[in-house]
């Protein structure tokens, strides 16, 4: 047993780019599914969450307009430090989630697949949802999938990585940008995430990940009238009221299930096309 | 140093001719509805090839020998400026010295080829720059927006002739093209030529604000028809100031129009070119595009100010085969 | 008048090293091949590169007994998610090592350093990219629930894009979980051995691909193999035809890429500068060796001069000569064959009428090489006009209506590209409906991307390769 003193880590927000801590001062007490302290994470406030708006939105131009293929280098270069990251996710999945090593290492592999996964669709949605459409008439008339916007999430509160993937990656990788809420009593692989984030080349604002209370935060988030889509799967009891919030600037909302999903099952294309538009192009044909 | 109104410089097919428009196209010019026709009749450019084949350009390699003959002419080139509101006599001084003498530690450096200042300032240019050669330019015409009436901008021009500025750079009146009034646009520029008397003429297009190679094509050909010596990018006060795919554009247009009417007519880039780096890329697309003709200071200028240190910066490394540092280049 | 001289500029060759012997790569591992082996040339110097390997029908057959083993215990029960990493890693690598097989493209081709740099070796490293994230998404491709792969594929690629058709044929027919025998070009073996070693640095599993060097013989060894599933190959017509009579009545799916003789239309409403820019891709990419070519410039007469004019002063200032050099936008012709077939047509062309027009200035001495050549009063009843040349080799014809020049440009066996220049959206769109073309370009010339299918109409073939439609080649509904 080493007698040398850990250098701790410390766990801020996630938000343009940068690490800060919350405007609001707070920070609340991590502990693990033993009930140890593990760490003060940063706690989030409003204007935080309005700041990230304004950070995903500032982003939200460049993600979008990057072509897919560069997307989905950047995806898969998170990955690939995902990967690099893992012992660190391992740790703290199981200290966080209170599983052995071997189902935090095995919920950790899968995370990182489910990411690869995701980085490989950027450039395939617009042959899978897109198409040209043979109008009764001298038209070229197509369609093609188009980015929302700026989506909140609202990270499930159980799964603190695979299920955090599940609800990010599918995100970005349909080009739009991101404001996400960690789980309150897991949050630490979301800052971990953070910083592979930082270093992929991903542009800051793209994602920005806030650790605190989806049920103090959400309703803001719900009510913004510059977020386009809402991802309420860590919303629990809330969730019917978000919902009747974001109908007021109709946002598109991806309803939660009482039960978290498997995450481990095969999502489809269920998390990506609720944030995409379709827009339809006509154009005659003629000399 | 040649000058462009020198009647033994290259280019110039019949330096007796009157000023005003060739004769090929003097029809265009008689009504708005006719120099609209013009003008919208010339061929578009496709903004995705045009910027293809700059970007291709930018990927000639040139080293050695070709990268000191690239740098030597591009410091040649450069039209040392300061548009400031803050400017006074002694920074102006301060240019025009440096403007002489770019490298402090090396004599064999060129010249630039002008010193560009406010109006207002053109006699203290002038005054320092006396024997050298070197062209004293004044920005003029209520630069940079070109907000003012025709009467105020024609005083502005006589106002930096009289202090002895022996080449205005205009700004057209964006307002007047983006609204299709063409032909006002047109004949302020030939009444600002009237009022150069015989200093040299830049036409400034602001193509930050004219937003599309379509439009860059138009005023180019607007500028050149109305007497003008150079058509020039931008005031350097907008973004985006010059880019790669603008000069293609403009070049394409300065060559054209010579094939058109035997009048050679000059480009300067200004504003946004802080490389050497980027001073070559101009040079070899100047070479491809318009043709070796265009490679001299009375054909092409680059407006710039910090461009001339990172051009001695480079200059010296290749001198002494190390890198250099801002220390080894003379702030102004 | 200034000369602004570019001083030379050359890439460094010692990021490559040659061996004096290259081998076979079957089973994961190089060996010898039974036949005698061939030099591979330098065609801009003459140098010999190495000695190659030659497979014989012995060594075909080991190749396709280790694709089958390695399919059916291996590759073929392997998750996709799987498949995709080994692909993402080769994608990786190609990217790491991409100028070490820039150089060496250019070394074994002749093509100018900044086409290997900026567009063969990124391409390739994009097709892999792609397809890897395909490989577990299989069921997206408009083939049910679960396609399944053919089994194992042979596969004979050209020499005028080595590196990249070893790409377009290896990368889907991995992500859909076949595996490959693969015959590179005799002329162009060494960035497909390359390929190998990068293959054995992503540890793919022995057998998933094997490469046989060789000649035609060795091509045809692959493609008659009766434990081959799927057949795929990019070449000329001649030989597809030959191909597609040897698979008669077997159970072998078969996709080829051939010749073309794509019309370059300009419409008097072109973009001008742009459009030339485009003429001369369209023609002098690669040394016009590309099936997809635009071999046949049709403009419209009342634009002909001006466009010619403009055209000739562009070609003025291509620069051909070291292909290892930055500046060089012409490079070598791949092989004396080659360059004796060139000769060969340009000849006739002249012979029949046609005005031969090339830039000033000379070739280096040794080596294969062909100036830009121009032929202008071309009409449709001249070869020039209907043979494909594969070469710098431009043939001009005019039309007076969209409808002429339509009829002009599918007057012809082929029908594998073609160009519209025009700034009219709806003619673009009228006129690219009527020609029968597999692929067509509008305001461009030679775009390429992994996401978008490429193949032709009539005698250039039958099949797509890229996209989601590409990958249906490799796949069997179930």
């Amino acid at each position: 047993m080493s007698d040398r003193l850990a250098v701790r880590k410390t766990y801020k927000l996630y938000l343009g780019g940068k690490f800060p801590r919350s405007e609001s001062g707070r920070t609340y007490e991590v502990t693990d599914a033993r009930g140890h302290f593990v760490a003060n994470a940063a706690w989030a406030s409003r204007k935080d969450a309005r700041d990230a708006v304004v950070a995903a939105r500032g982003a939200f131009a460049g993600w979008s307009g990057a072509t897919a293929y560069n997307r989905g280098q950047v995806l898969y270069r998170v990955a690939e430090v995902m990967e690099g990251r893992a012992a660190q996710f391992v740790d703290e999945v199981a200290a966080g989630e209170g599983l052995s090593e071997s189902k935090a290492r095995a919920a950790v592999d899968a995370a990182i697949d489910r990411w690869v996964w995701y980085a490989g669709w950027t450039d395939k949605l617009a042959a899978v949802l897109g198409g040209t459409n043979p109008v009764a008439g001298p038209y070229f008339d197509f369609s093609v999938p188009e980015p929302t916007g700026v989506v909140a999430v609202l990270a499930p509160q159980r799964s603190s990585l695979l299920g955090l993937v599940s609800v990010l990656a599918p995100v970005l990788a349909t080009g739009c940008t991101a404001v996400l809420v960690s789980s309150k009593q897991r949050p630490l692989p979301a800052i971990t995430l953070s910083e592979v984030l930082a270093t992929s080349d991903v542009p800051g604002g793209v994602a920005n990940l806030l650790t605190g209370d989806a049920a103090e935060i959400g309703p803001w988030l719900a009510e913004h009238a510059d977020v386009d889509g809402m991802d309420l799967c860590g919303a629990g009891a809330t969730a019917m009221e978000l919902e009747r919030s974001a109908a007021g600037t109709l946002k598109r909302v991806l309803r939660t299930t009482t039960e978290e999903p498997d995450w481990t099952a095969d999502p489809g294309l269920s998390r990506m096309t609720p944030f995409l538009e379709t827009k339809t192009v006509w154009h005659p044909i003629g000399v | 140093m040649t000058h462009a109104l020198d009647p033994t410089a290259p280019g110039r097919a019949d330096p007796a001719a009157p000023a005003g428009v060739p004769d090929a196209f003097a029809d265009v010019t008689r009504s708005d509805a006719a120099f609209r026709a013009f003008l919208h009749g010339l061929p578009g450019v496709d903004q995705v090839g045009a910027e293809a084949r700059a970007a291709q350009l930018g990927t000639r390699s040139i080293k050695t020998t070709a990268k000191a003959w690239a740098i030597d002419t591009a410091i040649s080139m450069v039209d040392l400026t300061t548009l400031e509101g803050a400017d006074t006599p002694g920074r102006v001084r301060s240019l025009a010295a440096k403007a002489r003498r770019p490298d402090p530690s090396d004599d064999s450096c060129p010249q630039v080829a002008a010193v560009c200042v406010y109006g207002d300032l053109a006699g203290v240019a002038r005054d320092a720059l006396v024997g050298t050669g070197i062209h004293t330019a004044a920005v003029a015409t209520a630069f940079p927006s070109g907000r003012a009436s025709r009467a105020v901008k024609i005083a502005d021009v006589r106002d930096a002739v009289g202090n002895g500025a022996d080449e205005i750079d205009m700004v057209i009146d964006r307002g007047a093209f983006l609204a299709g009034r063409y032909l006002d646009v047109f004949e302020e520029v030939v009444a600002v030529k009237e009022a150069c008397g015989d200093a040299h003429l830049k036409v400034i297009l602001e193509t930050g604000e004219l937003r599309t190679y379509d439009a860059v094509r138009r005023a180019s050909w607007l500028a050149m028809l109305a007497g003008g010596d150079v058509i020039k990018t931008s005031t350097g006060k907008v973004s985006p100031a010059a880019t790669l795919p603008v000069c293609l554009v403009m070049l394409e247009a300065v060559r054209d129009f010579r094939a058109a009417t035997g009048v050679q007519i000059g480009v300067k880039p200004a504003g946004g070119i802080r490389t050497t780096k980027d001073a070559v890329k101009h040079l070899v697309m100047i070479n491809e595009v318009a043709g070796p003709d265009w490679l001299h200071p009375d054909f092409f200028r680059f407006g710039a100010s910090s461009l001339l240190d990172d051009l001695l910066l480079q200059r010296q490394k290749l001198r002494t085969g190390h890198y250099s540092g801002p220390d080894h280049v003379s702030v102004v | 008048m200034t000369v602004f001289e570019y001083a030379p500029a050359p890439e460094s060759r010692s990021i490559v090293t040659l061996r004096s012997h290259y081998g076979l790569f079957v089973d994961g591992e190089f060996t010898d091949g039974g036949g005698t082996p061939l030099p591979t040339v330098n065609p801009a110097t003459e140098e010999v590169l190495g000695e190659v390997a030659v497979g014989t029908d012995a060594d075909v057959d080991r190749a396709v007994r280790a694709a089958r083993k390695a399919f059916t215990r291996v590759w073929g029960p392997m998750r996709g998610c799987d498949r995709g990493k080994y692909l993402f890693r080769i994608a990786r690598l190609l990217q790491e090592r991409a100028r070490e097989f820039a150089v060496l493209e250019t070394l074994d081709n002749g093509k100018p350093i900044t086409e290997s740099r900026d567009v063969d070796v990124p391409l390739a490293a994009a097709h892999f990219f792609y397809h890897a994230g395909w490989a577990d998404k299989l069921d997206h491709v408009g083939l049910g629930a679960a396609p399944r792969p053919h089994g194992v594929a042979g596969q004979v690629i050209p020499w005028n894009f080595p590196l990249l058709m070893l790409a377009w044929k290896v990368a889907p027919a991995l992500a859909a979980g076949n595996t490959v025998v693969l015959k590179p070009a005799e002329t162009t073996p060494l960035t497909a051995l390359l390929f190998a070693e990068v293959c054995q640095q992503a540890d793919l599993p022995p057998g998933v691909v094997n490469i046989v060097t060789g000649a035609g013989d060795t091509g045809r060894a692959v493609v008659e193999h009766a434990d081959v599933d799927k057949v795929a190959f990019t070449g000329s017509t001649e030989v597809g035809k030959q191909i597609a009579r040897a698979v008669a009545g077997t159970q072998k799916v078969l996709t080829l890429e051939l010749g073309g003789k794509a019309a370059n239309i300009v419409f008097d409403d072109a973009p001008v500068d742009q459009a030339v820019e485009g003429i001369v891709r369209g023609i002098f990419f690669n040394q016009g060796h590309v099936c997809c070519a635009g071999s046949r410039l049709l403009v419209q007469e009342s634009v002909h001069d001006e466009v010619v004019a403009a055209l000739k002063r562009r070609i003025g200032t291509l620069r051909v000569g070291d292909p290892l050099d930055k500046n060089t936008d012409v490079g070598a012709i791949n092989s004396p064959e080659q360059l004796a077939r060139i000769r060969e047509l340009v000849g006739i062309g002249q012979a029949e009428g046609a005005q031969l027009w090339q830039p000033e200035g000379d070739l280096p001495e040794r080596g294969t090489w062909f100036k830009p050549t121009v032929f202008t009063d071309v009409t449709p009843a001249h070869r020039i006009a209907r043979d494909e040349v594969f070469g710098p080799v431009l043939s001009v014809l005019t039309f007076r209506t969209p409808d002429e020049a339509v009829a002009k440009a599918n007057n012809s066996t082929y029908g594998l590209s073609a160009g519209i220049w025009s700034e009219k959206g709806s003619r673009i769109l009228a006129v690219a409906n009527q020609l029968r073309a597999g692929v067509v370009w509008a305001n461009t010339f030679n775009q390429f991307d992994p996401t978008s299918p490429f193949g032709g109409y009539k005698q250039s073939g039958y099949g797509r390769e890229g996209g989601r439609l590409g990958l249906r080649a490799y796949l069997k509904e179930s």
